[in-house]
């Protein structure tokens, strides 16, 4: 960023509430962005990030007011504007870029009426045919078709990756000064996100615009941003040069958050962080991070710390900042070795095994075979039917041939139609903790529910069992009596977790267990995973389509694309040495802090 | 109302997320003003059906002056003489407890069809839900007043007609809110452990629906006591001569111009009750709705 | 398009199998089971006219033959001859089918236009005076069975308080001779049916104005009457043809009420009469009109649904 060039947009002192309540979601924000600077706005769900990005265009979601501050662009306080004038500043010069592309096209209107509309609402061009003129560029400028034949078609009509570069194209379609990108890659295969976040880095450049992107993934962040800021419960908490800020972090929050990171590099132990974040209205005295800070000290305690600066250009809301920073190392866990696998007695066989949606096949011809103490990695983009494959090993998918071994006996497709023994012996995770547990069940009464299946105990020696599985992955024999909703995410996978191991289970298979979660719950949650697999002896199989993540907890990995394996070995040797072309590109194109930094 | 019966008065509860807890949902519909009125007029009307005959000034048969003279007693005489009065506050009971029995049969069976229907997603969905629409496909006055022609006006029958033709509009409801349940990874999870699948549908699928489900009890209340009073109305009572809201207002009918209190008191009477009962049903529709709405942002 | 027609024909094939079904149901509950003769002719009966009333009705032929006979003519036309009046049923509803057509349009024309205009609005001013007044407006009169509502108006307009408007529809006039006679029928339909366009229609219309398309809308600046025009009113017309299509359908069953209430010379007062004197062909003829006028309905909504979103089109 040039330091001589007048800023396009300037936050101060933003102040977002619950409306017609002192109960602040987002407050004392400030920062600046330069034209054609991407400043990267970092934080986990809940810490007001989308909230704040709104607040650029003046707008809040239901139940919110913006109770203070500015943001000027220019000469003009986007929030002292009246209705007109602030419709006006909306897509003209300050636009937005959605979470969820598929959710934000109207469904019922042609993409190009949705991207014409835009430049006649803001009267862009002198004419039409300047109007087409210019659509027919945006078009291309996002690497689209600009031919009418794909402007009539309908957006449910496109891929999720052309949903998202129509949304860019609406977004920079009348050349605002400053652009909000609120997660545009969230949801996206690697590949895609690739593709868009080099449009984003071209189209920021190219039109001189002010951009922020909002998102969660600190990887992403460090390989677009210049600067970064994180946020942690509704305040800004570390902000600075992104390579700075991502090797000298100089707040605990930062640090831990770049430590719950997995790397592709070499297999290292995740480390979460514990607690959650406080909500809005239940934030404590003091620091809001210092309930969950290793670096705690009593003066933590007494006032929230203003945020200063630790050197040029480099800020962070933390009384011991300068000890923080000049910590050596980055925060992440010891570097495990890579372990040997034998694949002799395999607990799980797979031979020639497809499987088909509706006689359509989606997973074709796959081998392997899973030894005991193993963690086997499934990785794949959506729709390389490795979740197809993980249902179809756990009974859940009806529609398969070939084989599928446990301990040498072949297995029934359905579930039911299998043993009660291999019912037992196969435990399946599911991705959404929020979907695979009964709202209306205690906890108790769901890790109960296969011990009255299988188990012969009596009452008291189940209510034992469940107490000591709930301790078992680090939560409290308490829980039993609490309902789902009343728990986090992190803990409710921790009770399908928990659920699993009551069978003693022989294999273990992790449907995408983490992809619902942030990533400090994330590393907590593949650490136990980890541990577990370690102390019991499990078999596991793990399905994810984060490739870092890989490495912190499997030893060989499989890699799936259009439903078949294409290749597989060793963590190290694919990682490090990719044979296959797609497993090339796949790691190519996956953002990484490493790469970013250094 | 009767018969446009299909959909429900509040459509919110279609909203798809985790119910709430029962007692949670009931507190929390207590503290909406419109559930309180409900209640109010709705327990005032059984009241009167309840204890009515016990304080009425004469029976319901007896002939107490000559017909339809407003003089006599306090609203008068009907269309035999006999007091108005009297025949309203003996006439609440049988359409009540008819109505009652009615909702409850097309309340269980709608909701086994549903649940049933939801959790098979295959052909025995298609074929339940064909069968369903064919019932729909008639008015259920339509229906109702063919089976009391076609058999006679008897109590079981009535009550036969009104649960039966409830049934589909229920069992529409109840799928409709547990197809969303069904796909939910607990329902496979407990799939995979091998759980009995009554148990899955009972244990698993069913308290996800209560809400809905409590939302359609008062609602179909609502409809069946419309649509046994309508028939009274028609004419068709079990006992006919007997003291019957609807039929009062069949009988009262044509002395409307000299002696309306022998049609309006009844017609006040179905009014409040199916007012209070519609009200019931709004405001745990709208807890409901706004429970859901609320964990939704959390 | 390929695939609307497609979707089209599966849903008018699926449409005429619901009315076989439907046609086998007015069977079995009019003809197959009881004895109709006996029905018709009461308890006092003589075995002699039973038989000849049999023989008239072909009562003495298997039951499969019978139905047989009785589905070739309905699909010709023939709904047979009224026992009643001794008129082949066609002649004789042909009249009265154009009446209640002519009742039901009228209401359907008046309430459904009010009830999107209405519906729309209480979504736009959520939570405010106008919404909660039109909720529970429309919740009371949705709660009131049609004949309660029918004499509360006649009270009201005719006989108790005010005696600005018949009773009953005038005797021997075709009803668009006698709009004045037509007010309270169509009002007591009116209010039967508004209610619920109006509730579905906002609740579809907030479900959509919460929309991220809608949201995304006004961040880029459209201004608020092509928001709603544009962007949220043909998202939150696809239900609502549903829910109209269901209940202009049930108008076909509200009629019944009505037009007993108010003597009109419908279909409904018809059906009502017919079904007092046990006029069988006439139930029947009745039934199956009633009931193909809810499969042709909801083909209607099924169509105009798919007409009013892009993305069911191409996943048919």
């Amino acid at each position: 960023m040039s330091e001589v060039q007048a800023p396009a947009i300037v936050v101060e002192n933003l102040r977002i509430t619950l409306r017609n309540t002192d109960i602040d979601i987002v407050d004392d924000v400030s920062f600046e962005i330069a034209p054609g600077e991407v400043l990267g706005l970092v934080g986990e769900s809940g810490s007001g990030k989308t909230t704040a990005g709104l607040a650029l265009l003046g707008h809040c979601r239901r139940g919110v007011e913006i109770a203070g501050g500015s943001v000027r662009v220019g000469e003009t306080d986007v929030l002292a504007l009246d209705t007109l004038a602030r419709r006006r500043l909306r897509g003209g010069i300050v636009s937005y870029v959605p979470q969820d592309p598929a959710a934000s096209l109207n469904p019922a209107l042609r993409i190009g009426t949705q991207l014409r509309e835009t430049l006649e609402v803001h009267n862009y061009g002198a004419d039409d045919e300047a109007r087409r003129e210019r659509l027919a560029e945006m078009m291309r400028e996002v690497l689209l078709p600009d031919d009418p034949a794909y402007l009539r078609r309908y957006p449910h009509e496109l891929s999720g990756g052309q949903q998202q570069r129509v949304g860019l194209a609406m977004a920079f379609a009348c050349r605002p000064r400053v652009i909000v990108l609120d997660e545009p890659t969230t949801g996206l295969d690697v590949t895609t996100q690739a593709h868009v976040l080099n449009s984003v880095r071209d189209l920021t450049e190219l039109h001189r615009a002010a951009a922020l992107y909002v998102s969660h993934d600190l990887a992403v962040v460090a390989t677009l941003a210049t600067r970064v800021a994180v946020m942690y419960a509704g305040r800004v908490v570390e902000l600075g040069p992104s390579q700075e800020l991502f090797e000298t972090p100089s707040h605990p929050y930062t640090r831990r958050l770049i430590g719950a990171i997995p790397h592709i590099s070499g297999k290292r132990q995740l480390a979460g962080i514990p607690g959650r974040a406080p909500s809005p209205g239940n934030r404590p005295k003091g620091c809001f991070f210092a309930p969950r800070c290793s670096w705690k000290i009593d003066q933590c305690t007494v006032e929230l710390p203003p945020l200063r600066s630790v050197s040029n250009g480099h800020l962070a809301r933390c009384i011991r900042a300068e000890e923080v920073r000049a910590e050596a190392g980055l925060p992440s866990g010891e570097t495990l070795p890579a372990d040997a696998v034998s694949v002799e007695d395999a607990v799980l066989s797979l031979r020639s095994v497809h499987s088909a949606y509706g006689g359509h096949t989606v997973v074709h011809d796959i081998n392997f075979d899973l030894a005991p103490h193993e963690c086997l990695a499934l990785v794949g983009e959506s729709g390389s039917g490795k979740t197809t494959l993980a249902r179809s090993i756990g009974g859940l998918h009806r529609e398969r041939r070939g084989e599928i071994l446990l301990n040498g006996e072949p297995l029934a497709a359905s579930s039911r139609g299998r043993s009660r023994e291999a019912r037992r012996m196969i435990q399946y995770i599911f991705q959404n903790p929020y979907g695979s547990l009964n709202p209306r069940r205690t906890i108790g009464q769901i890790v109960r529910q296969p011990v009255e299946l299988f188990g012969t105990g009596s009452d008291r020696e189940a209510d034992k069992l469940v107490g000591e599985m709930l301790e078992r992955v680090s939560l409290t024999a308490a829980y039993a009596e609490r309902y789902p909703d009343q728990l986090s995410g992190g803990e409710r996978q921790r009770v399908a977790i928990a659920r699993a191991l009551i069978c003693e289970p022989a294999v273990l298979v992790c449907d995408e267990v983490t992809s619902a979660l942030d990533v400090s719950v994330q590393a907590a949650i593949v650490d136990l995973l980890a541990e577990l697999q370690r102390d019991l002896g499990l078999s596991m199989l793990f399905v994810t389509h984060n490739l870092p993540l890989v490495r912190s907890i499997a030893q060989r990995v499989a890699v799936m694309n259009h439903g078949r394996i294409v290749e597989m070995g060793t963590v190290d040797s694919v990682l490090l040495n990719p044979a296959d072309d797609y497993t090339k590109a796949l790691l190519a194109d996956t953002p990484s802090l490493e790469a970013a930094t250094t | 109302m009767t018969l446009v019966a299909d959909t429900p008065l509040t459509p919110e509860p279609e909203a798809v997320g985790p119910s709430p807890p029962t007692g949670r949902l009931l507190r929390s519909a207590l503290g909406l003003w419109r559930t309180r009125i409900g209640i109010t007029l709705a327990g005032a009307m059984i009241a009167v059906a309840l204890f009515g005959p016990y304080v009425a000034p004469h029976g319901p048969s007896d002939f107490v002056g000559a017909p339809n003279s407003s003089s006599v007693g306090t609203f008068g005489t009907d269309h035999l003489g006999q007091d108005v009065l009297s025949r309203f506050l003996a006439g609440g009971r049988s359409i009540l407890a008819i109505s009652a029995a009615a909702t409850l049969i097309g309340l269980v069976l709608g909701s086994i069809v549903g649940l049933v229907s939801a959790y098979a997603r295959n052909l025995l969905d298609d074929g339940l839900m064909r069968l369903m629409d064919v019932i729909l496909a008639f008015p259920q006055i339509m229906l109702a007043l063919v089976a009391l022609v076609t058999l006679g006006p008897k109590t079981w029958l009535i009550i036969v007609a009104v649960g039966g033709t409830t049934m589909p509009r229920v069992a529409r409801v109840i799928r409709g809110a547990a197809q969303p349940i069904v796909e939910r990874d607990f329902v496979a999870a407990a799939d995979a452990l091998g759980v009995p699948r009554w148990r899955i549908l009972l244990g698993e699928v069913l308290p996800n629906v209560l809400s809905p489900l409590m939302v359609e009890c008062s609602l179909r209340l609502t409809y069946s006591i419309g649509l046994v009073a309508t028939l009274g109305f028609f004419g068709f009572t079990p006992n006919p001569g007997g003291a019957d809201w609807g039929l009062m207002i069949f009988e009262n009918r044509l002395a409307l111009t000299v002696q309306p209190w022998g049609v309006v008191l009844p017609v006040i009477a179905i009014a409040l009750i199916t007012l209070g009962t519609g009200l019931l049903g709004d405001g745990v529709a709208r807890a409901a709705a706004g429970i859901d709405r609320g964990r939704a942002t959390e | 398009m390929g695939g609307v027609t497609g979707f089209i024909i599966r849903r008018l094939l699926l449409g005429l199998a619901v009315l076989l079904l439907v046609s086998v149901i007015v069977f079995a509950a009019t003809q197959a089971l009881g004895d109709p003769a006996r029905a018709i002719l009461g308890r006092t009966a003589t075995p002699t006219s039973l038989d000849a009333l049999r023989k008239q009705l072909n009562l003495d032929q298997p039951v499969v033959q019978q139905y047989w006979n009785w589905l070739t003519g309905l699909v010709h036309g023939d709904f047979g001859t009224s026992l009643a009046n001794q008129q082949p049923v066609s002649t004789y509803l042909k009249p009265r089918v154009e009446n209640s057509a002519f009742l039901v349009l009228l209401a359907g024309g008046i309430s459904i236009p009010i009830s999107i205009a209405i519906g729309s609005y209480a979504a736009l001013r959520r939570d405010r005076s106008f919404d909660v007044t039109s909720s529970i407006l429309t919740l009371a009169l949705a709660a009131l069975p049609e004949f309660v509502v029918g004499l509360f108006l006649v009270v009201l307009f005719s006989t108790t308080v005010f005696h600005e408007l018949p009773a009953i529809a005038a005797p021997g006039v075709r009803p668009w001779n006698d709009l004045k006679g037509m007010i309270l029928p169509t009002a007591t339909l009116v209010i039967a049916v508004t209610p619920y366009v109006v509730r579905i229609m906002r609740a579809s219309m907030i479900e959509v104005l919460e929309s991220d398309y809608v949201e995304m809308a006004r961040l880029k600046g459209m201004p608020e009457r092509t928001v709603l025009v544009r962007h949220a009113l043909p998202n939150a017309l696809g239900p609502t043809f549903q829910v109209i299509a269901i209940n202009l359908a049930y108008l076909a069953g509200g009629v019944i009420v009505v037009e007993y209430l108010f003597a009109y010379p419908g279909i409904g007062g018809a059906m009502f009469d017919s079904v007092n004197s046990h006029d069988l062909p006439m139930v029947q003829a009745l039934a199956m009109l009633i009931a193909g006028l809810y499969v042709v309905l909801n083909l209607l909504a099924d169509i105009a649904t798919i007409l009013v979103t892009p993305r069911l089109r191409t996943r048919l």
